[in-house]
Protein backbone atom coordinates (compact mmCIF):
# COMPACT_ATOMS: atom_id res chain seq x y z
CA UNK A 1 0.00 0.00 0.00
CA UNK A 2 0.79 3.38 -1.02
CA UNK A 3 1.88 5.38 2.48
CA UNK A 4 -0.43 8.12 2.78
CA UNK A 5 0.27 12.05 1.82
CA UNK A 6 1.83 14.63 4.06
CA UNK A 7 -1.37 16.61 3.74
CA UNK A 8 -3.34 14.06 4.75
CA UNK A 9 -1.42 13.19 7.32
CA UNK A 10 -1.35 16.34 8.48
CA UNK A 11 -5.11 16.33 8.02
CA UNK A 12 -5.91 13.37 9.88
CA UNK A 13 -4.20 14.90 12.84
CA UNK A 14 -6.69 18.06 12.94
CA UNK A 15 -9.50 16.01 12.59
CA UNK A 16 -8.42 13.54 15.13
CA UNK A 17 -6.87 15.90 17.84
CA UNK A 18 -10.65 18.47 17.55
CA UNK A 19 -12.42 15.09 18.21
CA UNK A 20 -10.62 14.13 20.56
CA UNK A 21 -10.67 17.54 22.89
CA UNK A 22 -14.20 17.49 22.43
CA UNK A 23 -14.31 14.15 23.76
CA UNK A 24 -11.58 15.13 26.76
CA UNK A 25 -13.19 17.95 27.49
CA UNK A 26 -15.97 16.98 29.90
CA UNK A 27 -12.57 15.77 32.05
CA UNK A 28 -10.07 18.75 31.26
CA UNK A 29 -13.01 20.98 32.49
CA UNK A 30 -13.97 18.80 35.38
CA UNK A 31 -10.14 18.84 36.71
CA UNK A 32 -10.35 23.00 36.04
CA UNK A 33 -13.43 23.77 37.53
CA UNK A 34 -12.31 21.50 40.81
CA UNK A 35 -9.27 24.26 41.09
CA UNK A 36 -11.83 27.13 40.89
CA UNK A 37 -13.81 29.67 43.46
CA UNK A 38 -17.19 29.76 43.41
CA UNK A 39 -17.22 33.05 42.25
CA UNK A 40 -14.71 32.34 39.07
CA UNK A 41 -17.12 29.22 38.46
CA UNK A 42 -20.70 31.37 37.87
CA UNK A 43 -18.81 34.96 36.56
CA UNK A 44 -19.81 36.04 33.23
CA UNK A 45 -16.20 35.26 31.48
CA UNK A 46 -14.77 32.01 31.49
CA UNK A 47 -11.47 31.67 31.77
CA UNK A 48 -10.01 28.44 31.22
CA UNK A 49 -7.89 28.16 34.02
CA UNK A 50 -8.83 29.47 37.36
CA UNK A 51 -7.28 32.96 38.28
CA UNK A 52 -7.54 31.26 41.83
CA UNK A 53 -6.67 28.62 43.22
CA UNK A 54 -9.40 26.91 45.72
CA UNK A 55 -8.36 23.43 45.13
CA UNK A 56 -7.99 23.03 49.00
CA UNK A 57 -11.05 24.27 50.23
CA UNK A 58 -12.83 22.57 47.31
CA UNK A 59 -11.35 19.08 48.04
CA UNK A 60 -11.60 19.76 51.55
CA UNK A 61 -15.33 20.26 51.37
CA UNK A 62 -15.88 17.23 48.94
CA UNK A 63 -13.64 14.87 51.24
CA UNK A 64 -15.58 16.52 54.60
CA UNK A 65 -19.21 16.90 53.88
CA UNK A 66 -19.33 13.72 52.51
CA UNK A 67 -17.64 10.77 53.62
CA UNK A 68 -16.33 10.53 50.46
CA UNK A 69 -13.51 8.23 51.22
CA UNK A 70 -16.12 5.98 52.88
CA UNK A 71 -18.13 5.54 49.40
CA UNK A 72 -14.66 4.59 47.75
CA UNK A 73 -13.88 2.62 50.45
CA UNK A 74 -17.23 0.78 49.89
CA UNK A 75 -16.81 0.53 46.42
CA UNK A 76 -13.73 -1.28 47.05
CA UNK A 77 -15.17 -3.75 49.18
CA UNK A 78 -17.86 -4.44 47.05
CA UNK A 79 -16.17 -4.91 43.90
CA UNK A 80 -13.61 -7.29 45.24
CA UNK A 81 -16.35 -9.11 47.32
CA UNK A 82 -18.41 -9.47 44.09
CA UNK A 83 -14.91 -10.52 42.45
CA UNK A 84 -13.71 -13.40 45.01
CA UNK A 85 -17.31 -14.77 45.26
CA UNK A 86 -17.88 -15.04 41.52
CA UNK A 87 -14.37 -16.65 40.90
CA UNK A 88 -15.25 -19.15 43.53
CA UNK A 89 -18.24 -20.04 42.00
CA UNK A 90 -17.56 -19.81 38.59
CA UNK A 91 -14.12 -21.67 38.38
CA UNK A 92 -15.42 -24.91 40.36
CA UNK A 93 -18.67 -24.60 37.89
CA UNK A 94 -17.03 -23.78 34.27
CA UNK A 95 -14.37 -27.02 34.89
CA UNK A 96 -17.21 -29.11 35.37
CA UNK A 97 -19.16 -27.84 32.21
CA UNK A 98 -16.11 -28.01 30.24
CA UNK A 99 -14.18 -30.78 31.89
CA UNK A 100 -16.82 -33.68 33.45
CA UNK A 101 -19.55 -35.59 32.34
CA UNK A 102 -22.72 -35.62 35.23
CA UNK A 103 -26.73 -36.04 35.02
CA UNK A 104 -28.42 -33.32 33.67
CA UNK A 105 -24.99 -31.34 32.31
CA UNK A 106 -27.22 -29.95 28.87
CA UNK A 107 -30.34 -28.72 31.20
CA UNK A 108 -27.56 -27.08 33.44
CA UNK A 109 -26.09 -25.65 30.48
CA UNK A 110 -28.75 -24.42 29.11
CA UNK A 111 -29.92 -23.11 32.14
CA UNK A 112 -26.79 -20.75 32.30
CA UNK A 113 -27.09 -19.62 28.73
CA UNK A 114 -30.87 -18.18 29.62
CA UNK A 115 -29.49 -16.42 32.93
CA UNK A 116 -26.66 -14.59 30.28
CA UNK A 117 -29.04 -13.65 27.93
CA UNK A 118 -31.27 -11.89 30.77
CA UNK A 119 -30.40 -8.10 31.92
CA UNK A 120 -29.83 -7.84 35.05
CA UNK A 121 -32.60 -4.62 35.88
CA UNK A 122 -35.07 -7.00 34.53
CA UNK A 123 -34.42 -9.83 38.05
CA UNK A 124 -34.58 -6.56 40.30
CA UNK A 125 -38.24 -6.74 41.27
CA UNK A 126 -37.75 -10.23 42.21
CA UNK A 127 -34.69 -10.22 43.81
CA UNK A 128 -35.62 -6.63 45.53
CA UNK A 129 -38.34 -8.61 47.10
CA UNK A 130 -36.32 -11.79 48.18
CA UNK A 131 -33.79 -9.58 49.87
CA UNK A 132 -36.60 -8.09 51.56
CA UNK A 133 -37.92 -11.17 52.67
CA UNK A 134 -34.34 -12.23 54.02
CA UNK A 135 -34.60 -8.63 55.84
CA UNK A 136 -31.15 -8.06 54.00
CA UNK A 137 -32.37 -4.55 52.31
CA UNK A 138 -30.07 -1.89 52.80
CA UNK A 139 -27.01 -4.05 54.07
CA UNK A 140 -23.30 -4.84 52.11
CA UNK A 141 -24.88 -8.36 51.27
CA UNK A 142 -27.78 -6.59 49.41
CA UNK A 143 -24.73 -5.31 46.95
CA UNK A 144 -22.67 -8.18 46.98
CA UNK A 145 -24.74 -11.33 46.68
CA UNK A 146 -27.06 -11.06 44.19
CA UNK A 147 -24.13 -10.51 41.24
CA UNK A 148 -21.97 -13.50 42.98
CA UNK A 149 -23.21 -15.96 40.60
CA UNK A 150 -21.88 -14.92 37.63
CA UNK A 151 -23.41 -17.05 34.35
CA UNK A 152 -21.27 -14.74 32.09
CA UNK A 153 -18.06 -15.72 34.56
CA UNK A 154 -18.82 -19.67 33.90
CA UNK A 155 -19.87 -19.18 30.19
CA UNK A 156 -15.96 -17.34 29.51
CA UNK A 157 -14.26 -19.60 31.76
CA UNK A 158 -15.66 -22.72 30.68
CA UNK A 159 -14.75 -21.53 26.57
CA UNK A 160 -11.44 -20.98 27.69
CA UNK A 161 -10.98 -24.40 30.21
CA UNK A 162 -12.35 -26.37 27.20
CA UNK A 163 -9.21 -25.37 25.12
CA UNK A 164 -7.03 -27.21 28.23
CA UNK A 165 -5.90 -30.27 26.74
CA UNK A 166 -7.22 -33.15 29.06
CA UNK A 167 -3.76 -35.14 29.03
CA UNK A 168 -2.54 -32.01 31.49
CA UNK A 169 -5.74 -33.33 33.56
CA UNK A 170 -4.86 -37.13 33.35
CA UNK A 171 -1.40 -36.31 34.35
CA UNK A 172 -2.70 -34.31 37.38
CA UNK A 173 -5.38 -37.39 38.91
CA UNK A 174 -2.55 -39.80 38.25
CA UNK A 175 -0.23 -37.83 40.83
CA UNK A 176 -3.16 -37.72 43.42
CA UNK A 177 -4.78 -34.69 42.83
CA UNK A 178 -8.49 -34.12 43.71
CA UNK A 179 -10.74 -32.41 40.91
CA UNK A 180 -10.96 -29.28 43.26
CA UNK A 181 -7.47 -28.85 43.81
CA UNK A 182 -6.91 -29.56 39.78
CA UNK A 183 -9.11 -26.73 39.87
CA UNK A 184 -7.02 -24.00 41.79
CA UNK A 185 -3.40 -25.93 40.75
CA UNK A 186 -3.98 -26.80 37.21
CA UNK A 187 -6.48 -24.97 35.61
CA UNK A 188 -6.41 -21.31 37.28
CA UNK A 189 -2.80 -20.99 36.03
CA UNK A 190 -3.72 -21.22 32.39
CA UNK A 191 -6.66 -19.61 32.77
CA UNK A 192 -5.03 -16.40 33.93
CA UNK A 193 -5.72 -13.54 31.01
CA UNK A 194 -9.37 -14.64 30.69
CA UNK A 195 -9.35 -14.15 34.02
CA UNK A 196 -8.12 -11.21 34.33
CA UNK A 197 -10.14 -9.46 31.61
CA UNK A 198 -13.12 -11.18 33.36
CA UNK A 199 -12.18 -9.27 36.36
CA UNK A 200 -12.07 -6.30 34.90
CA UNK A 201 -14.99 -6.57 33.47
CA UNK A 202 -16.43 -7.22 36.52
CA UNK A 203 -14.81 -3.98 38.63
CA UNK A 204 -15.41 -1.73 35.85
CA UNK A 205 -19.40 -3.16 35.76
CA UNK A 206 -19.97 -2.51 39.78
CA UNK A 207 -17.84 -0.23 40.75
CA UNK A 208 -20.31 1.90 38.25
CA UNK A 209 -23.60 0.33 38.99
CA UNK A 210 -25.26 3.00 40.04
CA UNK A 211 -29.22 0.96 39.46
CA UNK A 212 -29.14 -1.59 42.16
CA UNK A 213 -26.99 0.77 44.27
CA UNK A 214 -30.02 3.21 44.41
CA UNK A 215 -32.82 0.20 44.99
CA UNK A 216 -31.23 -1.29 47.83
CA UNK A 217 -28.99 1.14 49.94
CA UNK A 218 -30.90 4.43 51.99
CA UNK A 219 -27.85 4.39 54.28
CA UNK A 220 -25.27 6.83 53.27
CA UNK A 221 -22.55 4.92 55.23
CA UNK A 222 -22.95 1.87 52.91
CA UNK A 223 -23.23 3.86 49.32
CA UNK A 224 -20.89 2.95 46.69
CA UNK A 225 -19.04 5.88 44.74
CA UNK A 226 -21.53 6.65 42.49
CA UNK A 227 -24.31 6.73 44.31
CA UNK A 228 -22.21 8.66 46.90
CA UNK A 229 -22.08 11.47 44.70
CA UNK A 230 -26.02 11.63 44.27
CA UNK A 231 -25.82 12.36 48.02
CA UNK A 232 -23.02 14.56 47.54
CA UNK A 233 -25.32 16.56 44.98
CA UNK A 234 -28.73 16.58 46.87
CA UNK A 235 -26.68 17.52 50.05
CA UNK A 236 -25.29 20.35 47.47
CA UNK A 237 -28.56 21.38 46.15
CA UNK A 238 -26.68 20.77 42.97
CA UNK A 239 -25.25 24.18 43.38
CA UNK A 240 -21.54 24.41 44.55
CA UNK A 241 -19.94 22.99 41.37
CA UNK A 242 -16.46 23.80 42.32
CA UNK A 243 -16.38 20.51 45.64
CA UNK A 244 -19.25 18.34 43.04
CA UNK A 245 -16.19 18.36 40.53
CA UNK A 246 -13.63 17.53 43.25
CA UNK A 247 -16.55 15.03 44.24
CA UNK A 248 -16.22 13.31 40.67
CA UNK A 249 -12.72 13.49 40.29
CA UNK A 250 -11.65 11.76 43.36
CA UNK A 251 -14.54 9.15 42.39
CA UNK A 252 -13.62 9.00 38.68
CA UNK A 253 -9.86 9.07 39.47
CA UNK A 254 -9.47 5.26 40.56
CA UNK A 255 -11.05 3.48 37.22
CA UNK A 256 -8.97 6.17 34.89
CA UNK A 257 -6.18 5.28 36.32
CA UNK A 258 -6.45 1.60 35.88
CA UNK A 259 -7.62 2.57 32.64
CA UNK A 260 -4.46 4.51 31.73
CA UNK A 261 -1.97 2.43 33.43
CA UNK A 262 -3.42 -1.36 31.57
CA UNK A 263 -4.84 -0.19 28.70
CA UNK A 264 -4.90 -3.26 26.63
CA UNK A 265 -6.21 -5.46 28.99
CA UNK A 266 -8.97 -2.78 30.09
CA UNK A 267 -10.52 -2.31 26.71
CA UNK A 268 -10.27 -6.57 26.13
CA UNK A 269 -12.37 -6.25 30.20
CA UNK A 270 -14.25 -3.54 28.97
CA UNK A 271 -15.28 -4.87 25.53
CA UNK A 272 -16.48 -8.01 26.95
CA UNK A 273 -19.51 -6.52 27.58
CA UNK A 274 -20.39 -6.48 23.79
CA UNK A 275 -20.44 -10.42 24.04
CA UNK A 276 -22.42 -10.30 27.46
CA UNK A 277 -24.76 -7.77 26.47
CA UNK B 1 -45.73 -11.40 39.03
CA UNK B 2 -46.62 -9.70 35.94
CA UNK B 3 -50.33 -10.77 36.04
CA UNK B 4 -51.06 -10.05 39.72
CA UNK B 5 -51.92 -6.66 41.48
CA UNK B 6 -49.60 -6.66 43.96
CA UNK B 7 -47.87 -4.16 45.33
CA UNK B 8 -44.96 -3.96 47.62
CA UNK B 9 -45.76 -4.39 51.47
CA UNK B 10 -49.27 -5.48 50.31
CA UNK B 11 -50.41 -8.46 52.11
CA UNK B 12 -53.05 -9.56 49.39
CA UNK B 13 -52.46 -10.10 45.71
CA UNK B 14 -54.77 -10.44 43.12
CA UNK B 15 -54.95 -12.56 40.08
CA UNK B 16 -55.80 -10.18 37.32
CA UNK B 17 -54.66 -11.53 34.12
CA UNK B 18 -53.87 -9.45 31.55
CA UNK B 19 -54.87 -6.11 32.70
CA UNK B 20 -51.49 -4.71 33.57
CA UNK B 21 -50.88 -5.25 29.92
CA UNK B 22 -54.02 -4.04 28.92
CA UNK B 23 -53.27 -1.09 30.99
CA UNK B 24 -50.00 -0.76 29.47
CA UNK B 25 -51.56 -0.29 26.20
CA UNK B 26 -53.33 2.46 27.23
CA UNK B 27 -51.10 4.37 29.11
CA UNK B 28 -49.88 7.79 27.92
CA UNK B 29 -46.75 7.69 29.88
CA UNK B 30 -45.78 4.39 28.85
CA UNK B 31 -45.81 4.81 25.58
CA UNK B 32 -44.11 8.18 25.30
CA UNK B 33 -41.54 5.89 27.30
CA UNK B 34 -41.58 3.39 24.53
CA UNK B 35 -41.11 6.10 22.02
CA UNK B 36 -38.35 7.84 23.69
CA UNK B 37 -36.30 4.99 24.26
CA UNK B 38 -36.61 3.77 20.55
CA UNK B 39 -35.96 7.53 19.42
CA UNK B 40 -32.70 7.37 22.01
CA UNK B 41 -31.78 3.75 20.99
CA UNK B 42 -31.77 5.36 17.06
CA UNK B 43 -29.64 8.12 17.86
CA UNK B 44 -27.06 6.95 19.99
CA UNK B 45 -26.52 4.02 18.27
CA UNK B 46 -26.38 5.55 14.76
CA UNK B 47 -24.01 8.09 15.97
CA UNK B 48 -21.96 5.96 18.00
CA UNK B 49 -21.52 3.56 14.89
CA UNK B 50 -21.04 6.16 12.61
CA UNK B 51 -18.39 8.17 14.72
CA UNK B 52 -16.66 5.50 16.05
CA UNK B 53 -16.68 3.52 12.77
CA UNK B 54 -15.10 7.15 10.88
CA UNK B 55 -12.15 7.82 13.47
CA UNK B 56 -11.46 3.83 13.32
CA UNK B 57 -10.81 4.74 9.48
CA UNK B 58 -9.16 7.31 9.80
CA UNK B 59 -6.86 6.08 13.23
CA UNK B 60 -6.09 2.91 10.96
CA UNK B 61 -5.31 5.08 7.73
CA UNK B 62 -1.68 5.97 9.35
CA UNK B 63 0.31 5.19 11.92
CA UNK B 64 1.28 7.78 14.57
CA UNK B 65 -0.53 8.62 17.36
CA UNK B 66 -2.65 5.43 17.32
CA UNK B 67 -2.40 5.01 21.13
CA UNK B 68 -2.91 8.49 22.17
CA UNK B 69 -5.91 8.93 20.05
CA UNK B 70 -7.64 5.38 21.48
CA UNK B 71 -7.05 6.16 25.07
CA UNK B 72 -8.24 9.69 24.59
CA UNK B 73 -11.91 8.43 22.28
CA UNK B 74 -12.35 5.01 24.86
CA UNK B 75 -11.78 7.56 28.18
CA UNK B 76 -15.69 8.17 28.06
CA UNK B 77 -16.20 4.24 28.74
CA UNK B 78 -13.89 3.82 30.56
CA UNK B 79 -15.00 6.29 33.18
CA UNK B 80 -17.88 6.02 35.96
CA UNK B 81 -20.90 7.37 34.32
CA UNK B 82 -22.82 9.05 36.65
CA UNK B 83 -19.82 10.93 38.06
CA UNK B 84 -19.51 11.96 34.13
CA UNK B 85 -23.36 12.67 34.23
CA UNK B 86 -22.75 15.67 36.85
CA UNK B 87 -19.82 17.15 35.02
CA UNK B 88 -22.16 17.32 31.92
CA UNK B 89 -24.90 18.90 33.70
CA UNK B 90 -22.32 21.47 34.56
CA UNK B 91 -21.06 22.40 31.23
CA UNK B 92 -24.79 22.22 30.07
CA UNK B 93 -25.90 24.65 32.98
CA UNK B 94 -27.74 26.91 31.41
CA UNK B 95 -25.62 30.34 32.75
CA UNK B 96 -22.45 29.23 33.80
CA UNK B 97 -21.98 26.26 31.33
CA UNK B 98 -19.47 26.02 28.98
CA UNK B 99 -21.18 24.32 26.27
CA UNK B 100 -23.58 27.66 26.07
CA UNK B 101 -20.59 30.48 27.12
CA UNK B 102 -19.12 28.93 23.57
CA UNK B 103 -21.85 28.93 21.78
CA UNK B 104 -22.64 32.89 22.74
CA UNK B 105 -18.97 33.61 20.94
CA UNK B 106 -20.21 32.18 18.07
CA UNK B 107 -23.59 34.33 17.91
CA UNK B 108 -26.03 31.27 19.15
CA UNK B 109 -28.30 32.30 21.96
CA UNK B 110 -28.29 30.10 25.23
CA UNK B 111 -30.58 27.40 25.59
CA UNK B 112 -31.29 25.48 28.47
CA UNK B 113 -30.52 22.06 27.26
CA UNK B 114 -31.76 19.94 29.63
CA UNK B 115 -34.72 21.34 31.18
CA UNK B 116 -36.18 22.41 27.24
CA UNK B 117 -38.93 19.73 26.43
CA UNK B 118 -37.70 19.65 22.97
CA UNK B 119 -34.19 19.63 23.51
CA UNK B 120 -33.68 17.51 26.23
CA UNK B 121 -33.79 13.83 24.93
CA UNK B 122 -31.29 14.63 22.41
CA UNK B 123 -29.21 16.55 25.11
CA UNK B 124 -29.24 13.19 27.11
CA UNK B 125 -28.66 11.13 23.55
CA UNK B 126 -25.45 13.29 22.79
CA UNK B 127 -24.24 12.30 26.62
CA UNK B 128 -24.91 8.71 25.39
CA UNK B 129 -22.83 9.16 21.69
CA UNK B 130 -20.33 10.69 23.62
CA UNK B 131 -20.08 7.86 25.95
CA UNK B 132 -20.46 4.87 23.47
CA UNK B 133 -18.50 5.71 20.56
CA UNK B 134 -14.99 4.80 22.30
CA UNK B 135 -17.07 1.40 22.13
CA UNK B 136 -17.95 1.08 18.86
CA UNK B 137 -14.57 2.43 17.96
CA UNK B 138 -12.54 -0.15 19.61
CA UNK B 139 -14.75 -2.93 18.29
CA UNK B 140 -14.47 -1.67 14.85
CA UNK B 141 -10.42 -0.97 15.01
CA UNK B 142 -10.38 -4.90 16.09
CA UNK B 143 -12.29 -5.42 12.32
CA UNK B 144 -10.27 -3.47 10.48
CA UNK B 145 -7.36 -5.29 11.82
CA UNK B 146 -8.85 -8.66 10.77
CA UNK B 147 -9.23 -7.32 7.64
CA UNK B 148 -5.96 -9.09 5.86
CA UNK B 149 -3.29 -6.98 4.50
CA UNK B 150 -3.21 -8.93 0.68
CA UNK B 151 -6.77 -8.54 0.43
CA UNK B 152 -6.07 -4.40 0.51
CA UNK B 153 -3.24 -5.00 -1.93
CA UNK B 154 -5.43 -7.36 -3.78
CA UNK B 155 -7.59 -4.74 -4.89
CA UNK B 156 -5.08 -1.78 -5.23
CA UNK B 157 -4.03 -4.56 -8.27
CA UNK B 158 -7.36 -4.16 -9.12
CA UNK B 159 -6.95 -0.64 -9.90
CA UNK B 160 -9.46 0.03 -6.78
CA UNK B 161 -6.92 2.86 -5.46
CA UNK B 162 -9.56 5.59 -4.28
CA UNK B 163 -9.70 5.33 -0.94
CA UNK B 164 -13.63 5.51 -0.80
CA UNK B 165 -14.04 3.03 -3.81
CA UNK B 166 -11.72 0.42 -1.53
CA UNK B 167 -13.83 1.56 1.56
CA UNK B 168 -16.89 0.92 -0.26
CA UNK B 169 -15.86 -2.38 -2.14
CA UNK B 170 -13.48 -3.92 0.07
CA UNK B 171 -13.44 -2.82 3.77
CA UNK B 172 -17.32 -2.44 4.39
CA UNK B 173 -18.54 -5.27 2.69
CA UNK B 174 -16.04 -7.25 5.29
CA UNK B 175 -16.79 -5.03 8.26
CA UNK B 176 -20.34 -6.19 7.75
CA UNK B 177 -20.47 -8.60 10.66
CA UNK B 178 -18.74 -6.43 12.83
CA UNK B 179 -21.24 -3.90 11.68
CA UNK B 180 -24.05 -5.67 13.01
CA UNK B 181 -22.31 -7.09 16.08
CA UNK B 182 -21.58 -3.52 17.08
CA UNK B 183 -25.36 -2.05 15.95
CA UNK B 184 -26.53 -4.99 18.48
CA UNK B 185 -24.55 -4.33 21.19
CA UNK B 186 -24.34 -0.24 21.22
CA UNK B 187 -28.98 -0.78 20.99
CA UNK B 188 -28.74 -3.27 23.95
CA UNK B 189 -26.74 -0.72 26.19
CA UNK B 190 -28.75 2.02 24.88
CA UNK B 191 -32.01 0.39 25.75
CA UNK B 192 -30.38 0.05 29.55
CA UNK B 193 -30.03 3.71 29.20
CA UNK B 194 -30.73 4.97 33.30
CA UNK B 195 -28.02 6.95 34.69
CA UNK B 196 -28.14 10.11 32.84
CA UNK B 197 -31.46 10.59 32.50
CA UNK B 198 -32.06 9.93 36.87
CA UNK B 199 -29.92 12.20 37.59
CA UNK B 200 -30.07 15.17 34.78
CA UNK B 201 -33.99 14.50 34.09
CA UNK B 202 -36.17 12.62 36.24
CA UNK B 203 -37.82 11.79 33.03
CA UNK B 204 -38.95 15.54 32.81
CA UNK B 205 -39.86 17.90 31.73
CA UNK B 206 -43.07 16.65 30.93
CA UNK B 207 -41.64 13.25 30.54
CA UNK B 208 -39.99 14.03 27.42
CA UNK B 209 -36.89 11.52 28.80
CA UNK B 210 -38.83 9.20 30.42
CA UNK B 211 -37.28 6.62 29.16
CA UNK B 212 -38.46 2.53 30.13
CA UNK B 213 -36.01 1.78 32.54
CA UNK B 214 -36.63 4.78 34.33
CA UNK B 215 -40.18 4.04 34.01
CA UNK B 216 -40.09 1.07 36.16
CA UNK B 217 -38.09 1.87 38.47
CA UNK B 218 -40.88 4.62 39.03
CA UNK B 219 -43.38 2.65 38.58
CA UNK B 220 -41.85 -0.20 41.25
CA UNK B 221 -39.83 1.61 43.56
CA UNK B 222 -41.21 4.86 43.64
CA UNK B 223 -44.66 4.15 43.50
CA UNK B 224 -44.26 0.45 44.77
CA UNK B 225 -46.75 -1.07 41.86
CA UNK B 226 -44.58 -4.10 41.47
CA UNK B 227 -47.04 -5.60 39.28
CA UNK B 228 -47.78 -3.63 36.89
CA UNK B 229 -43.79 -2.91 36.59
CA UNK B 230 -43.28 -6.28 36.12
CA UNK B 231 -45.34 -6.56 33.34
CA UNK B 232 -43.42 -3.02 31.75
CA UNK B 233 -39.83 -5.56 32.52
CA UNK B 234 -41.48 -8.48 30.31
CA UNK B 235 -41.78 -5.83 27.27
CA UNK B 236 -38.17 -4.45 28.38
CA UNK B 237 -36.91 -8.23 28.60
CA UNK B 238 -38.65 -8.98 25.07
CA UNK B 239 -36.88 -6.16 24.10
CA UNK B 240 -33.14 -6.84 24.81
CA UNK B 241 -34.07 -10.23 23.93
CA UNK B 242 -34.69 -9.35 20.39
CA UNK B 243 -31.58 -7.93 20.00
CA UNK B 244 -29.63 -10.65 21.70
CA UNK B 245 -30.93 -13.22 19.06
CA UNK B 246 -30.00 -10.85 15.81
CA UNK B 247 -26.26 -10.33 17.60
CA UNK B 248 -26.04 -14.09 18.42
CA UNK B 249 -26.82 -14.59 14.65
CA UNK B 250 -23.99 -11.49 13.88
CA UNK B 251 -21.71 -13.80 15.81
CA UNK B 252 -22.31 -16.89 14.30
CA UNK B 253 -21.46 -15.06 10.61
CA UNK B 254 -18.54 -13.29 12.37
CA UNK B 255 -16.86 -17.03 13.27
CA UNK B 256 -16.93 -17.77 9.11
CA UNK B 257 -15.25 -14.85 8.06
CA UNK B 258 -12.87 -15.32 10.51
Amino acid sequence: MKPPSPSFRILRHVVLMAVALVFLMPFIWMVLTSLKPADEIFGSEIHLFPTRFAAVENYTLALTKVPLLRYLWNGVLVCAGILVLQILVALPAAYAFAKLSFRGKPWAWRLVMLALMVPYQATAIPLYVMLYHAGLLDSMAALILPFSVSAFGIFLMRQFFRTVPDDLIHAARLDGMGELEIVWRVMLPTAMPALLAFSIFSVVWHWNDYFWPLLVINSPHLATPPLGTMFFRNEEAGSAFGPLMAGTVLITAPLVLLFVVAQKRFIEGVTLTGVKG
Amino acid sequence: MSLTDWQFGATTLNWVGLQNYAELWSDAVFRKSVANTLVYLVLVTGGSITLGLSLALLIESDRSGRGFYRTAFFMPAASTLIAMAFVWEFLLHPSAGLVNHLLQQVGVAPQNWLNDRHLALYSVAAIGIWQMSGLALVFFLAGLQGIPRDVRDAAELDGIDRPFDRFRFVTWPLLGPTTLFVITVCAIRALQVFDTVHVLTKGGPNKATEVLLHTIYAEGFSFFRMGYASAMTVVFIAGIFLLTQIQHAALERRTHYA
